[in-house]
């Protein structure tokens, strides 16, 4: 269970203090929930408390189940939900109170599904130029100029500026998405299950595309997906979530190698390799993903933990730094963290 | 995953032959599926795995019949336990289906009706085709309720669909599809919708459960990594056609289809593919099915195409159940480009 001794090259460290592109502190989001019509209003809280650092050219994968707040977490980051408490630092400013549409220029989304992501009634042109005009910049031929390029780009040719999205196989209608979010020049591309809802062959194109325009124009990225493979193939350090907290984060080989939470071991169990020879694991895990709005007491996890014992029933997990800079918030490793304390 | 050792292991369950599926469109008649032969023993799983459009789920909606009247399907021969589906009829069809065939969707919430509990489906499920009372159809649920991993399933049982997290809904639906005991299951796409880790424990349930009941399975997937874990045999669609069948061992470790190895290149495979480097890739797009198709309709993105790629495709056999569509043989094919294992990996 020690920590993998040396850290690959291409694992990325914690982000020091001042490095940060972009820097959440405690940040918290809770939504107040009616159930049916007189039903009492209950209190959703789908990220708890939740510090996350983001340096640039890195790639972060944030990995978890459906419900664990990871959209919510990017959405904060994208200024489309305020943060209930907590700071939002964006090159070490506060984003409250800041103008949505200055952040828009440094940080862009591409979201999971391209077909409704993509305004249907607008040609390919007017959906990449929309950002320009928004913000103003350039004329008509400039614009026309910056649209052809940044489709080039994404390896859409010149023929596709008049199309409408349902004329666009998902595979190109993905990269107009991309184009769209390039076309800003941002520092941080948000991508939310870029990926999950295209076919395997244009999985892999998008992947290359993606691996490519980051090495190309610097890009940093905040990659978010259920597919671990995909994960493990990009991204340079990786944040576990579960129920709205970040229960791990290393650098990618570190956790890949040596998962130290029980959730993360049963979510790297889960995935099922193109592997003949082995048979479909088990996990160990117990079935339901809790209620949000009911959350177990304790440490989140413990009803579905196989290595659950005394305390986690009952007392929120410590969080426990490693040797590489991540951390891991469970009762296991609790007495380590009495000694490097 | 073994084919049970039962006596009757040896005759098919399904057999189907030379399946045509037709699809009038604006512009002509859409070739969907193409003259497709395959088999199924008792207890066995084969999956079907082909990426949107390549006609996998019509195979499967063919098999139910359960296309729609203007889809035309035409097979020389469909048989289910000697009984002719070709020309069977509608009240034939419904006696079968959901009890000796069952069937599996992609999304849980479609397949359930929300206006009812999950326990009178349940029990609908049985009555429909067995004379059991209420008592007794309830009794069974509850019993497969247990099996598909519910706890508390007497409380489930007043539930409606919409109370119920997605990973519970496919378990019932799984449940409800066992009521009977089918000897076939198909499965369209059973886990897309749900995460990774309720994946594994549905993938699980499902192997589990047809090993315990000796049921046979279509698993339709595009998914590589569940075809690999799952399936006895895997035949890769392409097109409207089965261009490769085999078992899931040799499909995995020994591809012939240019197809099938630019599918196994395309995916991230940990200690195999080297981080951050370009995946492999399968350039261009499917071509249109409308009008006559002639020759290999995958010569378009195949690096390794001929002129003979126009004409009529031979089929060819690498052993008793492996077989391949390509002018190629399988010589050929293994000095062909990048097998998936010398796999280029750039710096």
């Amino acid at each position: 269970m020690s920590a993998a001794d040396a850290v690959p090259l291409s694992e990325t460290p914690p982000v020091p203090e001042d490095e940060a592109l972009l820097r959440l502190k405690e940040v918290s989001k809770s939504y107040s929930i009616r159930r049916g019509l007189f039903g009492e209003r209950k209190t959703l809280t789908a990220v708890k408390s939740v510090d996350l650092a983001l340096a640039r050219g890195e790639v972060l994968g944030l990995v978890g189940e459906s419900g664990c707040g990871k959209s919510t977490l990017a959405k904060i980051l994208l200024g489309l939900e305020a943060p209930t408490s907590g700071d939002v630092l964006v090159g070490g400013q506060a984003l409250a109170g800041q103008d949505r549409t200055k952040l828009a220029r440094r940080i862009q989304p591409i979201f999971q599904d391209p077909y409704s992501s993509l305004n249907p009634r607008k040609t390919v042109f007017d959906i990449v130029s929309l950002p320009l005009r928004i913000h103003g910049i350039g004329d008509g031929p400039s614009r026309q100029k910056r649209v052809t390029e940044i489709l080039d780009i994404v390896g859409l040719s010149k023929r596709v500026t008049r199309a409408f999205p349902n004329q666009l196989s998902g595979g190109q209608r993905q990269r107009v998405a991309i184009a769209r979010a390039l076309v800003m020049k941002p520092e941080i591309v948000v991508c939310d299950e870029p990926t999950s809802a295209l076919d395997v062959s244009v999985q892999s194109q998008i992947l290359n595309l993606l691996s490519e325009l980051r090495r190309e124009f610097g890009l940093t990225y905040l990659f978010i997906s259920h597919d671990l493979a995909v994960v493990q193939h990009l991204a340079t350090r990786v944040a576990v979530m579960y129920l709205g907290r970040i229960v791990e984060e290393a650098g990618v080989d570190e956790l890949f190698e040596t998962p130290r939470h029980p959730y993360t071991r049963a979510l790297l169990d889960s995935v099922l390799t193109p592997d003949a020879s082995l048979g479909v694991p088990d996990t160990e895990l117990g079935a339901a993903f809790p209620n949000p709005i009911d959350p177990p007491s304790g440490c989140a996890f413990h009803p579905r933990c196989p290595k659950r014992f005394a305390p986690c029933d009952h007392e929120f997990p410590p969080t426990v730094p490693t040797k590489n800079g991540g951390f891991v918030e469970c009762h296991l490793y609790r007495e380590r963290a009495g000694a490097s304390q | 995953m073994q084919a049970s050792q039962d006596d009757r292991a040896n005759e098919p369950l399904l057999a189907v032959r030379n399946l045509t599926i037709d699809i009038p469109v604006g512009g002509g008649t859409l070739h969907a599926v193409r003259g497709i032969d395959f088999e199924l023993k008792r207890g066995e799983t084969l999956c079907i795995v082909g990426e949107s459009g390549s006609g996998k789920s019509l195979t499967s909606l063919a098999v139910m019949k359960l296309l729609g009247k203007s889809i035309r399907p035409h097979a020389d021969a469909m048989t289910f336990e000697g009984t002719d589906l070709a020309n069977a009829g509608p009240k034939a069809m419904r006696r079968l289906r959901g009890d000796r065939i069952a069937m599996i969707f992609q999304e849980p919430m479609t397949a359930l009706n929300p206006a009812y509990t999950v326990g009178d489906q349940l029990i609908e499920a049985m009555r429909l085709h067995r004379p059991v009372s209420k008592a007794e159809a309830r009794a069974r649920a509850l019993d497969l309720l247990g099996k598909v991993g519910i706890t508390a399933a007497e409380s489930r049982f007043s539930q409606y669909p919409h109370q119920l997290s997605g990973g519970l809904r496919q378990r019932i639906v799984i449940a409800m599809a066992l009521m009977c005991e089918p000897d076939l299951v198909i499965a369209d796409e059973p886990t897309t919708a749900l995460d990774v880790t309720i994946q594994a424990q549905i993938l699980r349930l499902l192997v589990d459960l047809q090993r315990e009941l000796g049921m046979a399975m279509i698993l339709i997937t595009h998914d590589l990594g569940v075809v690999a874990r799952v399936a006895d045999r895997v035949a890769v669609m392409y097109a409207g056609e089965l261009v490769e069948t085999g078992s899931a061992a040799e499909i995995f470790n020994a591809p012939l289809h240019p197809y099938t190895r630019g599918l196994l290149r395309c995916i991230p495979v940990p200690d195999k593919t080297r981080r951050g480097a370009d995946l492999g890739s399968i350039p261009g797009i499917v071509p249109s099915l409308i009008g006559e198709v002639r020759g290999c309709a995958f010569r378009d993105r195949c690096d390794m195409a001929v002129a003979a790629c126009v004409e009529p495709i031979p089929e060819r056999n690498d052993g008793p159940a492996h077989s391949y569509l390509c002018v190629h043989d399988q010589a050929a094919l293994a000095d062909g480009p990048a097998a998936p294992d010398d796999r280029e990996v750039p710096a």
